[in-house]
């Protein structure tokens, strides 16, 4: 819009309302976690009476902190290399290439896209129990049993996300490599990747985000050996007192990963999400 | 023109031998038998390993999901549930007859779940847009704003949902500092946020401080199609700030609008981290949404049938949705790309 005088005013009591909102709960989250434990009860300070970093070495020790963070590692960066290697192959497929089938394979990808966890979390998990019972195999509480179940939501997404990466690199490319002799397969190895892996990053980033903050199947597939940080972090409420402060230096630990490639990666998840989700 | 054109592309620059002596453009020529039959085959292959994935954790599923809603299954017979017994519609008439506690529990979660829904999407529809239309102008610090608006957004659901907990929970949080302390809102008393009624509304604003950066990335991407001398010259027109919005900035992301509700809405309306972590496994009764209700049912009182007719419910409701969700995103033809 024309930035007259009164634009301006507005846009500057609207940004700094949203920047407040924004803000307010991320300098709660900061400032407790960098207060003593004595400090966090009572009325809210909004002013440390005191700071001190204790609480980031504390939470190491008051729960298993590390153990939840590899277990969350293990599985989050599997569920992504798995969701994201299939999908780049399938995404190439719906792009590029015509075969009969295409649109109904589409649009299961898509609405399964849009269905939430719980419709399949009760039958995956008679499954397991089948597959237990069956071969002794023991999915419930183990690294595959997750790894799986988290692929039913980073799966669609990165097929429908990079199918939309690829629509949008012109087609000439490959055509050229193709002429060269490489065929379709050389042209998408040789060509097509190297030119969309700032997507193909952006797409991981953001399957290891969502994965990364999973809560549902979590909470019930996992054991005390396998618990993720989404649930781990409740361990420093389940005794009597909360270490609220403990808490939050934990959830500011646990955010920096997916902070930071959320950061470095926005630009290419941006016009991916508007290339792929808003047409 | 064909030579003069395969010769100056940069694939013949590039290339040691032209596999066609010579001849017009390769895609003018119909591709040779042998080819198209290696072709016909490469998209199964490529897709294959998605296909099975698909049926084993979607399709597979969702079609047992279907069967429990018609057996009865409880904790007893849950490790040997292929030999339940097959009960017809009895789940959906107990647990769904409006005239039993449990099937208005039901219904009422629905409509609850409803004004959730439109609340929260609506909220953050206008935020975002507040903000897209304000960052879409040129000013210092813009980038940086944009980046920091979408830190709800990044932040594992949990992580927010925490932040907010802390800040509703105790009567001395932030947010009754703020609003009885420093506004004297509700006179003297102190309200409880995550308890009774309360905790509706509460659930509603931590929602929206997750979803509303989604909106605003989205409205900002549409946004930025608009050339600004429209906006010029409506300006010289005399037209206000806000007819500029309603005739130049509502249309423009119409195209966007569709989609982008849509998907919100299906996200809110499915909902369960934010509940989850704000109560833990079971809600306070007037904050308890459709997700957690079937979580509830099956892991909780372990009446997997129930849980069962329920999601059987939700997904007839959520596919009529998404076949009108699929109609906005997919171009009738293939050839619209």
């Amino acid at each position: 819009m024309i930035e007259t005088r009164n634009f301006r005013i507005l846009r500057n009591v609207v940004l700094t309302l949203l920047s407040l909102w924004v803000a307010v709960p991320l300098y709660v989250v900061v400032s407790t976690s960098l207060k003593p434990l004595k400090d966090v009860a009572g009325l809210f300070q909004w002013i440390p009476r005191e700071i001190t970093a204790s609480p980031y070495f504390e939470i190491w020790t008051t729960v298993p902190l590390a153990k939840y963070f590899q277990n969350s590692l293990v599985i989050t960066v599997c569920a992504t290399i798995c969701s994201v290697t299939v999908a780049v192959l399938a995404a190439y497929s719906i792009a590029r290439l015509e075969f009969k089938g295409k649109r109904a394979f589409s649009l299961t990808v898509l609405s399964t896209q849009m269905f939430p966890g719980i419709l399949f979390l009760l039958p995956l998990y008679l499954i397991f129990t089948q597959i237990r019972n069956l071969t002794g195999v023991q999915l419930q509480g183990s690294y595959l049993g997750l790894i799986i179940t988290y692929m039913t939501f980073t799966l669609p997404f990165a097929i429908w996300m990079l199918s939309g990466y690829f629509a949008s690199i012109p087609k000439e490319l490959e055509e050229a490599s193709m002429i060269d002799g490489t065929g379709r397969l050389g042209a998408l190895f040789r060509v097509i990747l190297p030119v969309a892996k700032p997507g193909i990053i952006a797409v991981a980033v953001y399957s290891f985000i969502s994965a990364w903050g999973e809560v549902l199947f979590a909470s019930v597939l996992t054991n005390e050996a396998t618990k993720t940080l989404s649930l781990g972090l409740k361990s420093y409420a389940s005794e009597s007192d909360v270490f609220w402060n403990q808490l939050m230096a934990a959830s500011v630990v646990v955010s920096l990963p997916v902070l930071i490639g959320f950061i470095l990666v926005q630009k290419h998840l941006v016009a991916g999400l508007s290339a792929g989700a808003v047409k | 023109m064909s030579h003069s054109a395969l010769d100056s592309s940069p694939a013949a620059a590039g290339s040691q031998t032209v596999p066609e002596t010579a001849g017009p453009l390769p895609e003018n020529v119909p591709a040779p038998k042998a080819r198209k039959a290696r072709r016909s085959f490469l998209p199964y292959g490529l897709i294959l390993p998605a296909a099975v994935l698909e049926i084993l954790i979607h399709i597979g599923p969702m079609l047992l999901g279907i069967w429990i809603a018609f057996i009865s299954l409880t904790q007893l017979n849950l490790t040997n549930w292929l030999n339940a017994p097959f009960v017809g519609l009895q789940n959906f008439v107990n647990g769904l007859n409006p005239e039993s506690t449990i099937g208005q529990a039901f219904f009422s979660t629905v409509g609850r779940t409803l004004i959730y829904t439109v609340t929260v999407v609506g909220l953050s529809w206008i935020l975002g847009m507040a903000g897209a239309v304000f960052l879409s102008s040129n000013f210092k610090g813009r980038a940086l704003l944009r980046t920091f608006f979408l830190v709800p957004y990044a932040l594992p659901a949990y992580v927010g949902t925490i932040a907010w907990a802390f800040m509703f929970n105790q009567r001395d949080g932030a947010v009754n500092q703020i609003l009885v302390d420093t506004f004297h809102l509700f006179g003297e008393e102190r309200p409880f946020w995550l308890l009774g009624s309360n905790s509706f509304g509460a659930m509603i604003v931590v929602n929206v401080w997750q979803l509303w950066p989604f909106a605003f990335l989205m409205l900002m991407a549409a946004l930025q199609n608009v050339p600004t001398d429209v906006y010029e010259a409506a300006a010289i027109d005399g037209a206000s700030l806000w007819q500029q919005f309603r005739t130049i900035t509502l249309p423009m992301v119409r195209p966007a609008n569709g989609v982008l509700l849509m998907v919100m809405s299906l996200w809110t309306f499915n909902q369960f981290n934010i509940p989850f972590v704000l109560f833990g496994a079971s809600s306070p009764k007037d904050a308890t949404l459709v997700s957690p209700l079937i979580y509830q049912n099956s892991f909780g009182s372990w009446n997997f049938g129930l849980g069962g007719a329920m999601s059987v419910l939700l997904l007839i409701a959520l596919f009529i949705a998404s076949v009108f969700y699929i109609r906005m995103v997919l171009p009738k033809g293939a050839d619209n790309d």
